[in-house]
This record gives structure tokens, sequence and C-alpha cells, in this order.
């Protein structure tokens, strides 16, 4: 049994190299059950680096990724066989992309896109996948007659919310998010802000964002980690550094957001 | 009483790196306690830096030196060297927070908002909700606006929702920053009454107060934060 208060995520000394240019280098940290770690830093500061090779998608140059299984203890993310860590990474494990056609089928039914998660897991009963996909798109707050509809005839947030429930169907644990609020007007935000802090809540997820936004950083996330040339440069609670920062980046950052 | 708070040998500055690494010391050596029942008026003029300790009793600021001890969870927690989870969780439980900002996501109800700190401890959204339809009440917020997100309310209304949100998770430890400002005579009275509630159940109290009126009728006693700045005594 995993303990509320063990690590579900370690990842110790992570070092990413594009030849003689770092990606990031020496990342250690760890993540609990429920808890939402913020990632932030301008363009080019490693985090969306960082977020894939935590997230198994780039074998990183050097380090560790300890993620603790439901049946199997914690395991050693790179030292897993292939199809052990796909098997994670489409059941567990979930990604949403900044851009939903990066993570959505466009040309199959909004549906099929929830069911087809369900279909990789082994499940094959059309009526329970259908009702579960239905249920989900409610959770998203998407109006059940549009489960047939491609998703290409949604808007973007529709889009991004069915990207969402794409992901949450098969219960996972941990869920990577690369600026999941990136491409959307504000209104738009806010209700998918408002939607993804409830379900965080409600299915206890364990969460890291990527944002650049400091603004959704600090309404999600519990902790942040400020990146700049590929290295964190502080971290901590999140109301901490973004009221208190220590470090000269942190403090420009900080200092440069337009007050509305 | 029983002490549920002490801060010992405090001391911080702030260094701004973005102005030319210029550091500005605010206090050096800061003693300060709380017992339950006690409600103490953090005082000096504008600008002497009461909000900012307030900000680092609440572990929102760092401290650059001394210990800050809260009584959480039947033990001692320092909060200035505690983990973010035990921080968290020390808020969570232990310490309310009424600050002047309402930080929140826009679109959820001012129900919900005030109601969340008692969902947070594990009590049925029911009975949470039925607690934060009693202190909206008490506090004058229309019942038809209860359903609306707060950022759409004034000032005043922000601030009562926000005292509202403060008041209904019987803390034993509370800070105030300035719960009474822009209130009329009448919702005055209410966090009056409130706060006097807080103080018989035993609450730990500090609080910010801009005016006389407010401090005498609530204060066990006051705390003058002026005596500890840096070259206060040169």
């Amino acid at each position: 049994m995993t303990k509320m208060n063990d690590p579900l995520l370690r990842v110790d000394n992570l070092t990413m190299m594009y030849g003689d240019r770092i990606g990031c280098k020496g990342v250690s940290f760890e993540l609990r059950p429920g808890e939402v770690l913020g990632i932030v830093g301008e363009s080019g500061s490693g985090k969306s680096t960082l977020l894939r090779s935590i997230s198994a998608q780039q074998e990183p140059t050097k380090g560790r990724v300890e993620y603790q299984t439901r049946i199997d203890g914690t395991r050693d993310v790179y030292e897993m066989s292939e199809a052990q860590r796909r098997l994670l990474m489409r059941t567990d494990w979930a990604f949403v992309h900044q851009n939903p056609r990066d993570g959505l089928r466009m040309n199959v039914s909004a549906g099929a896109n929830i069911g087809e998660r369900l279909m990789a897991v082994g499940d094959r009963h059309y009526g329970n996948i259908r009702s579960s996909a239905d249920n989900w798109l409610g959770k998203v707050e998407i109006a059940s007659e549009r489960l047939d509809d491609l998703p290409s005839t949604f808007s973007g947030g529709m889009q991004q919310r069915l990207q969402i429930a794409r992901n949450l169907v098969t219960s996972p644990r941990l869920v990577f998010m690369d600026e999941p609020t990136g491409g959307l007007d504000v209104s738009v935000q806010a209700r998918l802000l408002d939607l993804l802090r409830g379900l965080v809540h409600d299915l206890n997820l364990a969460v890291i964002i990527v944002t650049h936004d400091l603004a959704v950083a600090r309404l999600l996330s519990h902790r942040l980690m400020v990146m700049q040339q590929g290295k964190v440069i502080e971290s901590g609670l999140t109301d901490q550094v973004l009221d208190d920062p220590q470090h000269a980046y942190t403090q420009l950052l900080v200092s440069s957001i337009l007050q509305n | 009483m029983s002490e549920m708070l002490h801060a010992q040998n405090v001391s911080k500055s702030f260094t701004l790196h973005t102005q030319g690494s210029v550091t500005i010391p605010v206090f050096n050596d800061i003693e300060f306690s709380l017992s339950a029942g006690d409600c103490i008026a953090l005082t000096g003029e504008s600008g002497s830096g009461k909000s900012t300790f307030m900000r680092m009793l609440y572990a929102n600021y760092t401290c650059s030196n001394g210990s800050i001890n809260v009584r959480h969870d039947g033990g001692w927690l320092d909060i200035t060297t505690a983990s973010p989870h035990a921080i968290l969780d020390m808020r969570k439980r232990t310490m309310g927070y009424v600050s002047q900002f309402l930080r929140v996501i826009p679109r959820v109800p001012t129900l919900e908002i005030v109601a969340e700190p008692l969902v947070a401890l594990g009590t049925s959204r029911a009975d949470a909700t039925a607690k934060a339809r009693g202190l909206l009440t008490r506090l004058r917020i229309p019942e038809r606006l209860w359903q609306l997100s707060p950022l759409t309310f004034s000032g005043g209304e922000q601030q009562r929702v926000n005292i509202a949100r403060g008041f209904i998770a019987d803390y034993p430890v509370m800070l105030l920053d300035e719960p009474t400002a822009s209130l009329d005579v009448d919702n005055r009275a209410t966090v009056l009454a409130l706060i006097e509630e807080a103080k018989s159940r035993g609450a730990a109290i500090a609080g910010i107060f801009h005016d006389h009126e407010t401090r005498d009728a609530v204060c066990t006693g006051s705390f003058d934060v002026t005596s500890f700045k840096v070259g206060a005594n040169d």
C-alpha cells in the first residue's frame, strides 16, 4: 500500500544535454499524491525539456525518475521495459498538451477520443465505454449531444476540456500539464482553472504543471520551482516564492507582471 | 493561558536584486508571543511593517533570522524552517488569515469560496455550506449574490467575504489584517462580535486595526512593531 506521505514520484539529479547545450541540469524533487507542483520560468528556461524527461518521453542524459507504481513498488521509469513504460503512460499517467491537437485525434469523434484510452487498457464493452465517455464529457462540461461530433468542430476551450477528459478517464494518479491554459482567452481560462482545481481536489491527483503565467501558478500549485537556463534557481511554497522572492531572476519575473 | 505562537530573535531584510541589490533592513530581534484567548493589536505608523510582520507569522514572507514556533498538531512547528507540506498543513488546520486581498478563481460562487476551508478540513459539504450561509447572513451579504463570484462585488463586500472565509473554521490561531477597514458601522459591529466569539472559544489572535475604537473594544494588549525596527534605538 502506498502511504499518504510516501512520494509518488522522485526525481534525482535529472540532467538533459543537447550536445554541449544544457536542456535542464541537476534537477531533484519529490512529489506526493494530491500535490500540485508548478514549474515557471521564461521561454527556453528548460521547463518543457524537464517535463518531457520526467514523463518518459525523452530519456535524460543523467539522473533518475522513480515512480511508485500501483502493483510493483517503486520503479525507475527508464529501467522498465518499453511495454511496461507504455502501459504506465496510458493508464496511471496523463499528459495534457498546450495545443489540444497534440493530445487528441482530430479525425475521430469526441466519444471515441475518450473511449480509445479505455480500450487501450483492455475495456471492450461498447456500452460501458460509451457511457464512461458520456459521463466524462459531463464532468468537463461538454453537452452529451456532442459525443459523436469531431473535435475539429469544437472551440479551443472545448478541445482543451476534451483532452482533459480523454486523459483522466483511466483514473491516472499523476498528470503532466504543459501550459494547459496557454492558447485560451481569459474567460475560457478561468473556466478551465476552476475545472482543473475541482478535479485535482476530487480525484486527489498529483500534478506537475508547466506555465509561464504566474497567476495560474498561484491559483493551482502548492509548490513552485523557478527555472532559468536549465537550472532550478528557487523553489518552495508558492505564495512565499511569489510574494517574497529571494533570487534575482525570480524578483525580475515577479516584478514584470502587468497589474490590471 | 497556553502559548500558541512564539517568535524569537526574528530579523527581516529585503534584498532588491533588480534595484542595484540594495538591502533594506526591516526588523531586528523581534520577540513576540501569543496565547490562547489573546487579541494583540500590532501597532506602528503606516509603513512601519505591521503587515510585513503579519505575513512573516503566516510564513508568507521568509525570515532572515530567528524562529517562529506555532503550536500545531500537538507540538511546536518552526515555520521558518518547516517544509512547504508542513506549512500548508499548519494553515489548513491551525492558522487562519484574513488578508486585505481576495484571491480566488473567477467564476467560483461566493458560497463555495466561504465554505471551502471547512470542506478542506473534512466537514461535509452540506454542513460547511450551512455554516457559510449563516456567516454571509450575519455579514449582510444579500442572498442573491451568494451564487456569484465575489470578484464582481464592491470592495466592502469582498472584504466581508474574506472575513466569512477566515472565520468559518475555528482556527486556534488567527491573523487579521485590517478586518474592519472599509466597513460600515453595523458590519463593523458584526466583525467585533466574531472576534469576541473567537476569543472566548480560546483562539489566539493578532490583528492590525486602523482605528482606536476597534482596538479598544476587542484587544487584550498591543505590540508596537516600531521598537524592533532596524535603527529604532540608535
